[in-house]
């Protein structure tokens, strides 16, 4: 909870902190059910990777690069890609959809790269997990020089047992791109080829 | 003339507290309600101007990182946020949620004594950080629901029912009322400090919402709405992103 008056300002802070350091190698191999034990898991090991990665004092080139690989390897691009695009995904080619994928991923990591070190010297503690319909939410809380703990609960699904979202003291990752990438969409009056290169020029 | 004046009115804190027993708290909607969405978004241009001019918004390369606040910026947010606890506590009781009171009381009192006014925070370090609130909440408890969303002046993203609980916690602050009437502008103050401190502490990360979104009115709008509700539902404001998770592109 924060004073009133940094409400409209706060998450934004709190988003791009957190998207900045996200996931890490290979995941725990699905054997039988998945299970909000197994969620619960997944993000105690990106979080311990995140709280490593931001106190290893390396150079911050080699940090953003292992934030990148995190992400990588725990989130599932494959999954966020079309449902940032929306609609207009299916209707986009083959070519299209992996072009779009790959120009998004290079897009996040340039836009919120810029800002991982502000977790520098910062802490990431797994409070809780639980199933809400077919997914799991992973509550953290994030604890950070001059600024009041924040919540991020990452969203999982049993499907690539990897996180899907992460929503920031209430503001998704998937759906703020999904805003974002539509409004890059209607600069563009809805042509997928020209916003691809905007979001590589970005 | 009494340090509390207002509180020598507990008919008031009594009904208030009667409003939050006898009502549920308003349903947290999961749209966007914007039907001033043009003279918002003049409000929204004219506040980015205002922005350029008074922190020189926009002008770096979006790459500046946040920081956490230097110590004379530290000094003078800690005092204003101490200065604004009391409101904060009148707003606990008129909600009925009398332990974040009595937490926040606690608070205050560490830090006015041992913090030197106010000036610094020990109650933070020692597990008493701030529950915050404020009187659009208190609205939200009493069952009175969002409204349109607007842009104001200066202070950016709002709803009517939080623009009138800004206006209303001009006076829900005991301060307001202690003494001399000439401190009465000390809430104001504070609000605008802490306004101006978040600008800071934030600019990194505000400055590329503001000057690098494809749509930042949108995007503003998005990030005060999703932040809000999840604040007034304690943390589980989630719901109504499973219809995007659920969507099939297969």
């Amino acid at each position: 909870m924060t004073d009133r008056s940094t409400l409209p300002l706060a998450p934004f802070s709190r988003r791009s902190v957190i998207l900045a350091g996200a996931a890490a190698l290979a995941l725990p191999s699905a054997a039988g059910g998945y299970t909000v034990e197994k969620a619960r898991a997944l993000i105690d090991e990106v979080v311990a990777e995140v709280n490593r990665i931001i106190n290893s004092g390396k150079s911050e080139s080699v940090m953003l690069r292992d934030f990148e690989n995190l992400f990588r390897n725990y989130g599932d691009i494959g999954w966020i890609a079309p449902r940032v695009l929306g609609p207009p995904w299916r209707q986009a080619s083959a070519s299209q959809r992996s072009a779009f994928t790959r120009a998004f991923e290079g897009y996040m990591s340039r836009k919120y790269g810029r800002r991982f070190r502000e977790f520098i010297g910062g802490r990431v503690e797994v409070q809780s997990a639980k199933t809400v319909k077919s997914f799991y939410e992973v509550l953290t809380i994030t604890h950070m020089q001059g600024v009041a703990p924040f919540d991020v609960i990452y969203v999982v699904s049993d499907e690539s047992e990897r996180f899907i979202d992460m929503v920031i003291e209430g503001i998704s990752l998937v759906k703020a791109e999904r805003e974002e990438i539509g409004a890059m969409l209607d600069k563009r009056r809805g042509n997928i080829d020209l916003m691809i290169q905007d979001l590589n020029a970005f | 003339m009494s340090r509390f004046a207002c509180l020598r009115r507990p008919a008031l804190v009594i009904a208030g507290f009667l409003m939050a027993a006898a009502c549920s708290p308003a349903p947290i909607p999961d749209g966007i309600n914007d039907p001033h969405e043009a003279a918002n978004r003049r409000t929204h241009e004219a506040n980015l101007r205002l922005d350029s001019a008074l922190f020189g918004g926009g002008a770096g390369d979006g790459d500046e990182a946040d920081a956490a606040p230097g110590p004379l910026l530290t000094i003078v947010t800690n005092f204003a946020s101490n200065l604004a606890l009391p409101g904060l506590i009148v707003n606990k009781i008129l909600q009925g949620r009398l332990e974040d009171a009595a937490h926040n009381t606690a608070r205050f009192v560490v830090n006015t004594v041992m913090g030197v006014g106010g000036l610094f925070d020990p109650a933070s370090q020692g597990g008493l950080g701030e529950r915050g609130t404020d009187f659009g909440e208190t609205m939200h408890v009493w069952g009175i629901p969002e409204g349109d969303y607007v842009v104001l002046p200066f202070f950016g993203p709002s709803t009517e029912r939080d623009t009138i609980g800004r206006v209303v916690d001009l006076f829900t602050n005991p301060l307001s009322y202690t003494g001399a009437r000439r401190y009465s502008f000390v809430p104001a103050l504070a609000d605008v400090a802490a306004q101006a401190g978040n600008r800071v502490t934030f600019a990194g990360t505000l400055n590329a919402v503001m000057y690098e979104s494809a749509d930042s009115y949108a995007a503003m709008r998005l990030y005060y709405l999703d932040s809000r509700r999840y604040q007034l539902s304690g943390g589980s404001a989630t719901e109504a992103l499973y219809d995007i998770y659920e969507e099939s592109y297969d």
